[in-house]
């Protein structure tokens, strides 16, 4: 009998662990409410989210943060025009056509990518890819939504790539055995057979590469360009929603409205990033049991 | 039936997810004998075993009515404990399990569990379960070695050592010379043998002859249901069932 | 039919050319940090404290600073992620229990590493008073891997065999006793490997630390876990950002940007190179 409530307690304990994650994520939440919330007693939350001007330190101060969000999403959008067909081309190369010795090659050298730390993305932007920039494009600066789209999406094929080789893996052998015996190509039973079949993991990979490009944080805080307006033009400067938490929270006095607006900011973005972990989570769940694993 | 009931099910029925694996079986096992479970694949003969130490338990969704009765107390109440049922009711399986330890570590891992350490008593357990599963003399000169190293044969033979170790009263085997060479399955029945004089032992095979040799009593199963239960040269010779029949003189499975 | 073949043949240049492009983007990167950090790189940069105000000398103390965050982050989830995991693989029964501690876990790797940095100021460095200290940052670090951390103890865990559970406890071991003697010897040293990856992503990581442990300039090596400290990526961005001599201190930056890059790559490159033998080498 000893040995059975020995057994209960030690089962107990690990469970305990196994929740750590939500206690954590709980926790980012309440303290993201319990300092971010304050800031919508100075400003209501539509005027907060579609107000224009962001000047938090002038007086009387300005809190929208349009231009922001604006920002993310336009830096967000541009980095996926580069990741969807790079890294959904590379991962059918990788899982369909690519001898065995190269695809153990692609594989890793994907995943160190993955490993290269943002800071150093955000320095390669600066120093290399925003002068040439300026240069092709003849700019006043190099420090543009395009530079930072280029180097998101950059960061976000790592993403893309492996979950998407996953999902395109994961295709049964009989449903290409199929195309083949009715005569397909090589190229039409991928292109009309497997990628299809793989499209609701593959759609997965999208939206976790979207969220992982609208969180990143040193990459746009490095060149983006950091102007809060609403954007215009891909060769502008933009300031996404990361980079203006990031970059004001050293100057912002604990406890002032400026400190709660920028909790505001991460409250917007952790919903955000949220409902897409939430959907791929959702589609990875389904796409899963329509593979029959 | 003369000897002493050891195992007994009553209305035992069991579920996967709600289909079904073994309906109504009824069925005395004798103390000190062999009794051979025999059947199609997919009959439930395995099912049945795995019921009687309760390995079931870690398959999830899985449900068990009815009773099963060891030494007359049914295993599935609420108050038994799993862990020193099966301490009594040892389980050899069809593919052989040796953990990545060295052959002592395997045949010393029971007894380690129930607390002896001394190194010497050890010893002694570890010679005399190997010379009971007749592995002795091919590996005590390389007890350090690692179990992994040991031939097919030899690593069934170890689990069973490991088995006895524990000193059970019951040996539940899964086909345990499925995987096996002939030579092997020779040694391996011929243990089983040896073993009835002091084990009640319990074996699924798919292997008639093996059955025919090996066993004293014998349950044909079909579908889940418990078809024909006997001494094992009545149902091999005159079996009262036509279907049993059928089935031993290989006219199907 | 032959046109059939060409359209094929057209296509796979295609495909095979985005694997040239993500190549050339890496080789890129490599190729201009190492070229240029190289230059500045020497015993000296390595092993000294910075000079005139961050002009010249060296990067000892964001090398420790570095070293001593990942240590901390890694001590601290790594228990936490190996029970965790354990947990998953030997107790859980799939429920909806489960279903919420995996959606708590793939929801946590994809918090915002800003949003980290926010949490463990306003916890850490406030809530508990540990300020901005290396305290502070290694645990915010830690809660940041710990998702990569779970997923590697898992896959380690479910490598090792089910038979061996089985054979443990038919032979009257309870579930803790096979855990502790068979699951756990024989998925050590996957639950380490996997966890290299973790100590990759550590060291590279900025933004949590921005708030809680970073400082641009110490005058002497940290002390105590309550002392703030430079660290490698977050002294690469202060040079660019709030550097006032470019020109002297670009060179720093590649030479900073360098010592990260290769100390996160080799990292993370023993850690696929082990893994992936690991996953070849069926032991079983």
């Amino acid at each position: 009998m000893h040995q059975r409530w020995k057994e209960v307690l030690i089962k107990h304990i690990f469970l305990f662990f196994a929740l750590a994650s939500i206690f954590f994520l709980l926790g980012i939440v309440i303290v993201l409410f319990k300092e971010g919330l304050p800031i919508f007693r100075i400003v209501r939350i539509k005027d907060f989210i579609l107000g224009k001007s962001w000047y938090p330190t002038y007086d009387p101060p300005d809190f929208g943060i349009l231009s922001l969000i604006l920002g993310s999403l336009w830096v967000t959008f541009g980095a996926l025009i580069i990741a969807i067909p790079l890294g959904v081309s590379a991962a059918t190369y990788i899982s369909e056509v690519a001898h065995p010795k190269v695809k153990e090659i692609a594989k890793p050298v994907v995943e160190l990518l993955a490993g290269i730390p943002s800071v150093v993305y955000g320095f390669f932007g600066m120093v290399i890819l925003a002068p040439w920039l300026q240069d092709v494009f003849n700019l006043p600066t190099g420090l543009t939504c395009l530079t930072a789209s280029i180097i998101l999406g950059f960061m976000a094929l790592p993403t893309v790539v492996s979950i998407s080789e996953d999902a395109i893996s994961a295709v049964p052998f009989s449903y290409k055995e199929a195309s083949y015996a009715l005569g397909a190509t090589k190229w039409e039973t991928i292109s009309k057979v497997t990628v299809p079949s793989a499209i609701s993991g593959i759609t997965t990979a999208i939206i976790l590469g979207i969220g992982r490009a609208i969180g990143e944080t040193m990459t746009v805080l490095m060149v983006a360009g950091g102007a809060a307006v609403i954007p215009r033009s891909f060769l502008r400067p933009v300031r996404p929603m990361t980079a203006t938490i990031a970059a004001e929270m050293g100057e912002a006095p604990v406890g002032s409205d400026h400190y709660h607006a920028l909790f505001g900011i991460a409250i917007m973005l952790f919903i955000i990033t949220l409902g897409f972990n939430l959907l791929a989570d959702h589609l990875a769940t389904t796409f899963r049991r329509k593979m029959g694993q | 039936m003369d000897g002493r009931i050891k195992i007994e099910t009553r209305g035992l029925n069991f579920y996967y997810s709600e289909v079904p694996a073994l309906k109504n079986v009824n069925i005395e096992i004798e103390e000190n004998l062999v009794t051979a479970l025999i059947g199609p694949s997919g009959c439930g003969k395995t099912t049945f075993l795995r019921t009687l130490n309760r390995m079931n338990d870690l398959v999830p969704t899985t449900r068990v009515e009815g009773k099963v009765l060891f030494d007359g107390q049914d295993i599935y109440q609420k108050n038994i404990d799993v862990v020193e049922l099966r301490r009594k009711i040892g389980m050899v399986f069809q593919k052989s399990n040796p953990f990545p330890k060295s052959v002592f570590e395997n045949a010393a891992y029971g007894p380690r569990l129930n607390g002896i350490n001394n190194k010497s008593k050890l010893e002694e357990i570890v010679e005399r379960s190997l010379r009971k599963a007749a592995l002795w003399d091919e590996v005590k000169d390389r007890l350090k070695a690692s179990a992994l190293d040991l031939s097919g044969g030899q690593q069934q033979r170890l689990c069973i050592a490991r088995s006895l170790a524990v000193e059970p009263e019951v040996l539940l085997m899964d086909e345990p010379a499925s995987a096996l060479d002939p030579t092997s399955t020779a040694k391996i029945e011929d243990l089983i043998h040896e073993l009835k004089k002091n084990y009640t032992i319990v074996i699924v095979t798919h292997n008639m002859q093996q059955a025919a040799r090996i066993s004293d009593y014998t349950a044909f199963f079909m579908l889940g249901e418990l078809t024909e239960f006997g001494a094992t040269e009545v149902i091999f010779t005159k079996p009262k069932k036509k279907i049993t029949e059928d089935y031993i003189t290989g006219r199907f499975g | 039919m032959k046109s059939k073949q060409v359209k094929q043949v057209i296509y796979f240049s295609l495909l095979r050319f985005s694997i040239v492009i993500i190549l050339s983007g890496l080789l890129l990167i490599l190729f201009f940090i190492g070229m240029r950090g190289v230059k500045v790189l020497s015993w000296e940069f390595l092993t000294q404290m910075p000079k005139e105000g961050m002009t010249s000398g060296g990067i000892l103390p964001a090398i420790i600073g570095t070293f001593y965050l990942t240590i901390g982050a890694i001590l601290f989830a790594l228990p936490l992620g190996v029970f965790a995991a354990i947990y998953l693989t030997e107790y859980a029964r799939q429920g909806r229990l489960v279903r919420l501690i995996r959606i708590g876990i793939n929801n946590l790797a994809g918090v915002p590493s800003v949003v980290f940095g926010l949490f463990g100021l306003a916890v850490f460095v406030k809530f508990f008073g540990f300020g901005v200290s290396i305290l502070s940052g290694a645990l915010t670090l830690g809660i940041v891997i710990l998702p990569t951390i779970i997923r590697a103890s898992e896959e380690a865990l479910l490598i090792v065999p089910q038979s061996f559970r089985e054979a443990s406890l038919a032979l009257g071991a309870t579930k803790w006793q096979t855990i502790r003697k068979i699951v756990l010897p024989n998925a050590i040293s996957g639950i380490l490997t996997g966890s290299i990856l973790g100590i990759g992503r550590a060291a590279g990581e900025t933004a949590p630390i921005l708030f809680t442990a970073a400082t641009f300039y110490i005058i002497r090596l940290p002390r105590s876990f309550f002392d703030e400290v430079q660290a490698l990526p977050y002294h690469i961005y202060a040079l660019m950002t709030e550097g006032t001599h470019p020109e002297s201190q670009m060179p720093i930056a590649y030479g900073t940007a360098l010592v990260l890059l290769f100390l996160v790559l080799s990292i993370d490159s023993v850690g696929i190179i082990i893994r992936n033998q690991f996953r070849k080498k069926k032991k079983w």
